[in-house]
């Protein structure tokens, strides 16, 4: 049995990783190809660093994912506030209503956000683009700041004012530093779904502010350059790089929890 | 601390903003093409000027080191800002194009969908005396059954559809026009475009007839056509087409030759063969209605036309120049490619697809879907189909008794 489950650990770590291996290994591909690796080389890598069309498109993705998840981190901060205030019916229906967009698959976000832009005639572009990213990404806030908000004591914010904190201090010293992992957590997932988001971004964008996924598309006609590979490895790395500080860092500031953890494993 | 981190946020955010939106050239400097006439694109210097340019992607020279980074180039050489953006089919250019909210001052589809464009009034003329090296373009590639008098459309790249062979599995003698496309020697070794227009259009050549033809009898005789061969295709594709000819996984498959030029780099053991009656694409470079700058698009499209890039283009992509000036800066080697360059009387003779009315093309539509909805693999894939959707429900009904079970023992 005990072979079995580590077989199957194997197998679904096979599926998850395997996809990534390949595409690491053909960035260092001499050749074009996708299935013959010809020679290793580093020409890809020198390549991007020169490509004006990838570096721009993935400088507007950062741009973008950044600045609609701060939007969205504001918007959705204040929205789960207010939901989480409301009686327990009105709750329930505005719940449903925020998950509504994130079952709606994106093609349909994106086509009926294009009509609503082209509707209020307004030029599509990096505004465009981003309140569309705003949109999709404000109900994840909601969704990751309202649980902290329940788990919150009512009564701590009344003991803050019964302290002598006025409402907006009561707000920035007590309530925010308490769902700030939420926050946090949500502003990193509107990130990511910024970063991974084609159909939105596709539809809503123009000439001057096409997204990484939108160029990488497009190359399927010619076939997709192996810089791409050479950019994926690179954000590889750099995001597997931040997680084993996240982790270095956590397991240094709680050694008491993690022994803990052990003692129960 | 957390003041900083903001602090560093916003300049980041700005210089981010910088990179993607701002930053054009005053002066002509830094630029490396031999061009023309200089003085030609001084006009714009200057001024700020923007153009938004929607190409299929790493569909011109982009690469400095090599060859040429020619938007980087033409920004510095004339000053006016190149906002570079990429589709990846015709069908993506036409609906961002209809659907409105953005303009674009060049485009560049290819003939079938020019001659839509044009019947539905979404491009403009040019004015070919912004275009002076339009004349570099070779007659066999103007006026095109698809811009019958060359008003709207510049030619960019051009190609035929033939057929990409693995030497080591295919028979040459089995090469005579499209029939080894249905040859059974080549069962499960054989590829086939998966778009319908591509697919109808060879299975109309191999009966002989013409690939824009409208009668409802021709089309269905294709069709039935095409039902014959799908016992013998391998998979129906549309770029796989280089992993799986490269890796030598098919023998046989109809593509372009610029691609099959490619293809042949990277797998000695392929050849291509063109078909005496087959089909020309070229991709045009033309001005959409709502252009913005008509006269800064004629400067890039006549940029284009510079031998030098041009020929850096097509080095760049590995497609076919129309450009008689490029042509004599290309290797020999490649001048005298048959692949790349087939003789003239062939291209001479050739046709462009052109769009279908829209009776025809949704009824080519609705036999090729039904063409793909029947046949033997599809009772497999029900099968399995029906097994793990049987076996999901027991895994959920068991997972759904424990989690009862449990909820039971709390109690």
């Amino acid at each position: 049995m005990k072979i079995l489950s580590k077989f199957y650990v194997g197998i679904i770590y096979a599926f998850l990783y395997l996809p990534i291996a390949v595409l690491i290994v053909f960035s260092f591909n001499d050749a074009k190809s996708r299935t013959v690796f010809t020679d290793f080389t580093f020409k890809w890598y020198e390549k991007l660093f020169t490509n004006d069309i990838i570096l721009g498109a993935f400088a507007n993705t950062l741009f973008v994912a950044l600045v609609a998840g701060i939007g969205a981190v504001v918007l959705g901060t204040f929205a789960a506030i207010g939901i989480n205030a409301m009686n327990k019916k009105l709750q329930s229906l505005l719940l449903n209503v925020t998950y509504l967009p994130m079952i709606n698959p994106d093609i349909i976000t994106g086509v009926s956000l294009m009509l609503l832009f082209v509707f209020i005639r307004m030029e599509l572009g990096f505004t465009s683009l981003i309140l569309a990213h705003i949109t999709f990404n404000v109900p994840i806030v909601i969704f990751n700041v309202l649980p902290k908000l329940r788990q919150l004591d009512k009564n701590v914010y009344n003991a803050a004012l019964d302290l002598g904190c006025n409402p907006s201090q009561a707000f920035r010293k007590v309530i925010l530093p308490e769902i700030m992992p939420g926050i946090a957590a949500g502003f990193l997932l509107s990130i990511t779904y910024s970063f991974d988001d084609f159909a939105v971004s596709f539809f809503t964008s123009a000439a001057d502010s096409q997204t990484l996924s939108v160029v990488i598309y497009s190359m399927v006609r010619m076939k997709v350059s192996p810089e791409i590979n050479a950019l994926s490895t690179i954000m590889f790395v750099v995001v597997l790089f931040i997680l084993l500080l996240v982790n270095i860092y956590n397991a240094r500031k709680n050694p008491a929890k993690n022994e803990l953890q052990k003692g129960e494993g | 601390m957390k003041k900083i981190v903001a602090f560093s946020l916003a300049i980041m955010l700005f210089a981010l903003s910088a990179v993607s939106a701002f930053g054009y050239y005053s002066e002509a400097e830094g630029y490396s093409t031999e061009v023309e006439d200089f003085d030609y694109y001084q006009k714009f210097q200057g001024q700020g000027i923007e153009i938004d340019v929607y190409n299929w992607g790493e569909y011109v020279a982009n690469d400095s080191v090599n060859f040429l980074d020619v938007n980087e180039d033409f920004e510095a050489l004339t000053g006016i800002k190149v906002n570079y953006t990429l589709f990846s089919s015709n069908e993506e250019l036409y609906t961002k194009l209809r659907s409105g909210g953005t303009n674009y001052d060049v485009i560049v589809p290819s003939d079938y969908m020019i001659g839509k464009m044009i019947g539905e009034g979404m491009l403009q003329k040019l004015d070919f005396n912004n275009i002076p090296n339009y004349k570099y373009i070779d007659e066999k590639y103007k006026n095109a059954n698809f811009d019958p008098n060359n008003e709207y459309s510049v030619p960019m790249y051009w190609g035929v559809v033939g057929i990409i062979y693995n030497t080591t599995m295919v028979d040459e003698e089995d090469l005579s026009g499209w029939d080894i496309l249905w040859n059974e020697k080549y069962a499960d070794n054989m590829l086939m475009f998966s778009n319908s227009r591509d697919a109808f259009a060879l299975a109309l050549l191999d009966l002989g007839y013409s690939f824009n033809t409208t009668d409802e009898t021709e089309l269905e005789e294709a069709a039935g056509h095409l039902r014959a061969q799908k016992p013998l295709v391998q998979a129906y594709v549309m770029d796989e087409i280089y992993d799986k000819m490269e890796g030598g996984e098919a023998a046989v498959a109809p593509y372009y030759n610029g691609d099959a030029v490619l293809m042949m780099d990277v797998n000695e053991d392929l050849d291509f063969y063109v078909p005496e009656n087959t089909s020309i694409f070229i991709d045009s470079m033309c001005i959409p209605a709502g252009a913005r700058n008509k006269e800064a698009a004629e400067m890039y499209i006549n940029y284009m036309c510079e031998s030098t890039v041009a020929a850096a283009n097509s080095y760049y992509v590995g497609y076919s120049t129309p450009h008689s000036g490029a042509f004599e800066l290309l290797d020999e080697e490649l001048q005298e490619n048959e692949i790349a360059y087939p003789d003239d009387e062939l291209i001479s003779s050739l046709e462009a697809l052109l769009t279908l009315p829209q009776e025809t093309s949704s009824y080519t539509d609705k036999l090729w879907t039904d063409i793909m909805a029947t046949g033997g693999d599809s009772v497999v894939f029900q099968a399995i189909f029906l097994v793990a959707v049987a076996v999901v429900y027991f895994v959920i009904k068991v997972i759904d008794k424990r989690i009862k079970k449990k909820r039971m023992s709390y109690y």
